[in-house]
């Protein structure tokens, strides 16, 4: 059984679902609309979630939590189930594909075959769609990939059960419910004023003076941690930053886009010009990225050039202070 | 980023870039890799293959047992295997002395040795 499901490659899992998903209902919605109105753009520092040995830094926010507000803001149901009993989790799996739906899971990266060694950390928060079995296998359209693919049934079972953090246990998601016409207009300026609140706010470690303090721990790094753990750590910033699923620059790009196309629906030229300083600001991200990855390449731990790098952190954080203070003002 | 800005530098994987094309459109376009990322995950495959090795040595020396071992060659920390076999983490952490694992039940045993796809066999014996 194959449901009729066409297949877009996204930049990002999560918004690459929803939009999919919301394509397949005859509702033509763009990644990087899903991401701006989902209020996905952040910046976070997350001290004791480590991953691979090495802090957290995020450029989007929690994960399900761009799906929820995107719901939230145009006004679809969205139907969730999770499970303690993984074969309790197929059978409702295979019901809704028996009725025609295509269903978004929640899964575990570390053992999805499809991908790379060196992308499969027991990180538990990816996202797919199934949309049919055959021959045993479920057809999985998973939106970073390509093409779509296959799983087997342990397989399917052993990512959606994956332990740890964000653990799935099976979670699975599919709309029940649209309104008759999706009211774009509103949701984007809720969206985008949750974004200026998040690269805004008080807290330390996020936004825009999250990037600050981010600046001030590189610096001191090769002298707190040593030449090795400096390397390490700073290879982990450029990671999260570049890793499959931020559409580059670390969700910048997406974002000016999502700027861009949010221009022509609110008719406000503002926001064109605004898309066009993001993409600027994803170029110095860019930047900060290839000069941090001389560092570690040469595996150096001189001061300066530690230094060179938190301070462009530092032109960075202030750029972005400056942008969202004039996004916010645009959309007032 | 302009499109044919896009860098096309060799990796395991093609992912999706936002950029904009000669109009200043934003469009999208696969990237078969950046450099900067592939060395950031080949040091961080490194860093895993060199902490396994350690272990292993470390086993063999009779410092930790085998489930320090399987631990870091399947990317894992006390508090990720853990969640996997179900047995709290300082429970876990005691289990990597040689003396404590050496009278650990068949059931624990087995606990491990799903978590890490292997046979309690494979799990007590590490290739010297």
């Amino acid at each position: 059984m194959e449901l009729k499901f066409t297949h877009h490659q996204a930049a990002h899992c999560e918004n690459g679902v929803v939009s999919n998903l919301m394509k397949h209902n005859g509702f033509e919605v763009s990644e990087p609309m899903v991401f701006g109105i989902g209020g996905g753009l952040i910046f976070l520092y997350i001290p004791f979630l480590m991953v691979n040995h090495a802090p957290s830094f995020t450029y989007r926010t929690m994960p399900g939590h761009i799906f929820r507000n995107f719901a939230k803001r145009v006004g679809i149901k969205i139907k969730r189930e999770k499970f303690k009993n993984p074969k309790q989790a197929q059978i409702r799996l295979d019901e809704n594909l028996k009725n025609d739906n295509p269903v978004g899971l929640q899964v575990g990266v570390f053992n999805l075959v499809y991908f790379p060694d060196e992308y499969r950390f027991h990180f538990n928060a990816h996202n797919l769609v199934v949309y049919g079995k055959a021959d045993g296998n479920y057809l999985i359209s998973d939106p970073v990939m390509e093409s779509v693919t296959t799983l087997t049934e342990q397989e399917l079972e052993k990512v959606r059960f994956a332990k740890g953090v964000f653990a799935p246990k099976g979670h699975i998601y599919y709309p029940i419910d649209f309104p008759k016409e999706l009211k774009l207009e509103t949701a984007i300026v809720k969206g985008i004023k949750q974004v200026c609140n998040q690269m805004l706010g008080a807290l330390p470690v996020l936004g825009v003076k999250g990037i600050r303090y981010t600046s001030g721990l590189v610096r001191n790094w090769p002298k707190k941690k040593g030449t090795k753990k400096a390397n390490h750590y700073l290879g982990q910033i450029v990671r999260m930053q570049e890793e499959i699923g931020t559409g580059g620059g670390g969700f910048r790009y997406i974002y000016a886009a999502f700027l861009q196309e949010s221009a022509k629906i609110l008719n406000n030229n503002k926001l064109g010009e605004l898309s066009k300083e993001m993409t600027f600001i994803g170029d110095l991200w860019r930047d900060f990225a290839l000069d941090a990855s001389r560092i570690y390449k040469n595996r150096s731990a001189k001061e300066d050039v530690y230094n060179d790098v938190a301070d462009q952190l530092l032109v960075i954080a202030n750029k972005e202070e400056k942008f969202f203070k004039n996004l916010k003002k645009a959309i007032a | 980023m302009k499109k044919s800005e896009i860098p096309q530098d060799k990796s395991n994987f093609m992912d999706l870039y936002y950029a904009v094309d000669e109009k200043g459109n934003y469009t999208t376009a696969t990237s078969s890799g950046w450099n900067p990322k592939t060395i950031a995950s080949d040091n961080a495959m490194r860093d895993i293959s060199e902490r396994t090795e350690k272990a292993r040595i470390r086993v063999l020396e009779g410092k930790t047992s085998p489930v320090e071992y399987y631990m870091e060659m399947h990317k894992m920390d006390p508090n990720i295997l853990s969640s996997y076999v179900g047995i709290w983490k300082w429970r876990v952490k005691r289990h990597f002395k040689p003396s404590v694992f050496k009278n650990l039940s068949q059931k624990t045993l087995k606990k491990y040795a799903d978590a890490f796809d292997i046979s309690i066999d494979q799990l007590k014996s590490i290739k010297k």
